[in-house]
C-alpha cells in the first residue's frame, strides 16, 4: 500500500465532509459579505482560535 | 514529512503527466471558482488563500515542527529563523493595518494564563512526537502521511472537547488580554524578534546556514499569503477553530446539547454551527491547506508512491492520544503554531510570546518521547 491510497481518503473524508455540511447547512451566497475585510466598513465576525468566543 | 521509502515504479509518460496536472490545475480551479459562486466571492479567495499555503507548506517543504527540531537536534537555524522573518514581515503591515482599522480588522486577543502557557507546552510536546503542528498535521494528511491522517479526525474531537471547557479553563487564572499597537508596538515586536533571531544565531552549529534560500522564499512567500488572508477575512490566519468547529457540526447534527459549554452556546458560535463550514474562514484555510498539499503530492513524479510505514501498535496508541492531545491543548493555548505564535505574535498579541516560550521548552519533552512511543527507531 503506497501514500496513494492514504492520501486519496484524506481528500475524499473532506469532500465527504463538505457535502454533509452541504446538505445540513446550505450557504446562502445572496448575504455573502463584501470581498474584502479591510475596507469594507464592517465588523469583524468570524471564528478564530486566537481569541474568545463573542 | 516523508517516512517511507519510494518504491519501484515504472517512470511514466510525459504526456501521462502533463495530464494529471492539468487535472489538478483545472480541479483547484474549480473548486475555487464553484465556491465564489455560490458561497460568495470573499469564501472562493480565502479557499484560493488555503490553497496556496497547502501548495507553499508542502511545495517548499516548509513548516514549524521540523524546524524546532532542526535547531534543537542539530542546532540549524535556517527554519526557525525563516519563521521569525515571516513573523516580522506580516507584523510589519498588520499592525498598522490593525491600528488604523480597528473593529474592521482583529488580531489575537488572547489573554495569558495558566491553563493557556500549560496547553502551549503540551502542544509544543505533541507536535514534536508526531512531527506535524497545526498546519502541518493538516498538510501531511494531505500529502498521505498516515499518521497525520489517522491524527487528523482525533485533532478535531481534541479541539472542540478544548473549546467545549475553555472559559473554565481560562477563569482558572489570566490575565487582561495584552496587545502591542501603534507604531510603538510594532517597533517592539520587532525588536523581540530580532532578540530570538539573535539568539537562534548564536546558539547555532558552526558552519549551519543561516537562512537558506528555500526558507527564505517561503517565509517571505508565506508573509504575503498571511498578510492577504487578514485583509480578505478581517483576522488572522487560524487553523485550530475550524477543526473544532467540524466536530462540533457532526455533534450537533446528532443533537447532543452544547447549552452546557460557555463556548459553544456564546451568540457567535451557535451561529456558525448553523451556518455552512464554507462561510467559515478557518475551515476553508484547513480546506485548502488539505487539497493544496495533496496537490503537490500528485504533482510529482512518484510522489504518492512512497510505501507506508509499518508502526508498532503503541505507535498508533500514542498517535490518537497525541492528535487528540494537539486539538485540547491549542484551544487552551488560544492557538496553534499558527493561531497563537504565527498570528499571534505577527498582530501584536503578548500571548503568541508566552505560546512560543512554553511550546518551545515543550518541544524538547516532546523529542524525547517520540522514539519512546515507537514513532522513530530510537538512537
Amino acid at each position: 500500500m503506497t501514500r496513494a491510497f492514504t492520501a486519496t481518503v484524506a481528500i475524499v473524508s473532506i469532500a465527504a465532509l463538505v457535502v454533509f455540511d452541504l446538505v445540513v447547512a446550505p450557504p446562502n451566497p445572496y448575504q455573502a459579505p463584501a470581498v474584502f475585510a479591510l475596507g469594507s466598513g464592517s465588523a469583524a465576525s468570524g471564528g478564530f482560535c486566537g481569541a474568545l468566543p463573542k | 514529512m516523508t517516512q517511507a521509502a519510494v518504491s519501484d515504479v515504472p517512470a511514466e509518460r510525459p504526456a501521462s503527466v502533463g495530464f494529471r496536472r492539468g487535472v489538478l490545475i483545472l480541479a483547484g480551479l474549480v473548486m475555487i471558482g464553484l465556491v465564489a459562486l455560490f458561497v460568495g466571492a470573499r469564501y472562493g479567495l480565502l479557499l484560493a488563500v488555503g490553497l496556496g499555503l497547502g501548495v507553499l507548506l508542502e511545495g517548499m517543504r516548509f513548516g514549524f515542527a521540523g524546524p524546532w527540531r532542526a535547531m534543537i537536534l542539530r542546532r540549524e537555524p535556517s527554519g526557525l529563523v525563516a519563521q521569525l522573518l515571516s513573523i516580522a514581515l506580516v507584523a510589519i503591515v498588520a499592525i498598522p493595518l490593525l491600528t488604523s482599522h480597528a473593529g474592521e480588522l482583529v488580531g489575537a486577543e488572547a489573554p495569558i494564563g495558566f491553563a493557556m502557557v500549560g496547553g502551549a507546552f503540551v502542544f509544543g510536546a505533541c507536535m514534536q512526537i508526531l512531527l506535524g503542528c497545526g498546519s502541518g498535521t493538516l498538510v501531511n494528511a494531505g500529502s498521505g502521511n498516515p499518521v497525520a491522517l489517522v491524527a487528523l479526525p482525533f485533532f478535531a474531537i481534541g479541539s472542540f472537547a478544548g473549546a467545549y471547557g475553555l472559559i473554565w479553563w481560562t477563569n482558572l487564572g489570566a490575565l487582561p488580554i495584552l496587545q502591542f499597537r501603534g507604531v510603538t508596538g510594532l517597533v517592539i515586536t520587532l525588536v523581540l524578534l530580532a532578540l530570538v533571531a539573535g539568539v537562534t544565531l548564536w546558539r547555532a552549529a558552526p558552519g549551519t546556514v543561516w537562512l537558506s534560500r528555500r526558507h527564505a522564499l517561503a517565509a517571505v512567500i508565506l508573509a504575503g499569503l498571511a498578510i492577504l488572508y487578514l485583509a480578505v477575512a478581517g483576522q488572522p490566519w487560524g487553523v485550530v477553530y475550524g477543526l473544532g468547529l467540524w466536530a462540533a457540526k457532526v455533534v450537533n447534527v446528532f443533537g447532543v446539547d452544547l447549552s452546557g459549554s460557555a463556548f459553544w452556546s456564546a451568540p457567535g458560535s451557535v451561529a456558525r454551527l448553523h451556518a455552512s463550514l464554507l462561510t467559515d474562514y478557518t475551515s476553508l484555510s484547513d480546506i485548502g491547506l488539505i487539497a493544496g498539499a495533496f496537490g503537490v503530492a500528485a504533482w510529482r513524479r512518484g510522489g504518492l508512491d512512497a510505501k507506508l510505514p509499518n508502526y508498532r501498535a503503541r505507535a498508533w496508541v500514542a498517535t490518537i492520544i497525541t492528535g487528540f492531545l494537539l486539538g485540547y491543548s491549542s484551544r487552551l493555548a488560544f492557538g496553534c503554531n499558527v493561531g497563537a505564535f504565527f498570528s499571534g505574535i505577527s498582530t501584536g498579541s503578548l500571548h503568541g510570546w508566552a505560546w512560543f516560550v512554553a511550546a518551545f521548552a515543550g518541544a524538547f519533552v516532546g523529542i524525547r518521547l517520540r522514539p519512546i512511543l515507537g514513532l522513530e527507531a530510537r538512537t
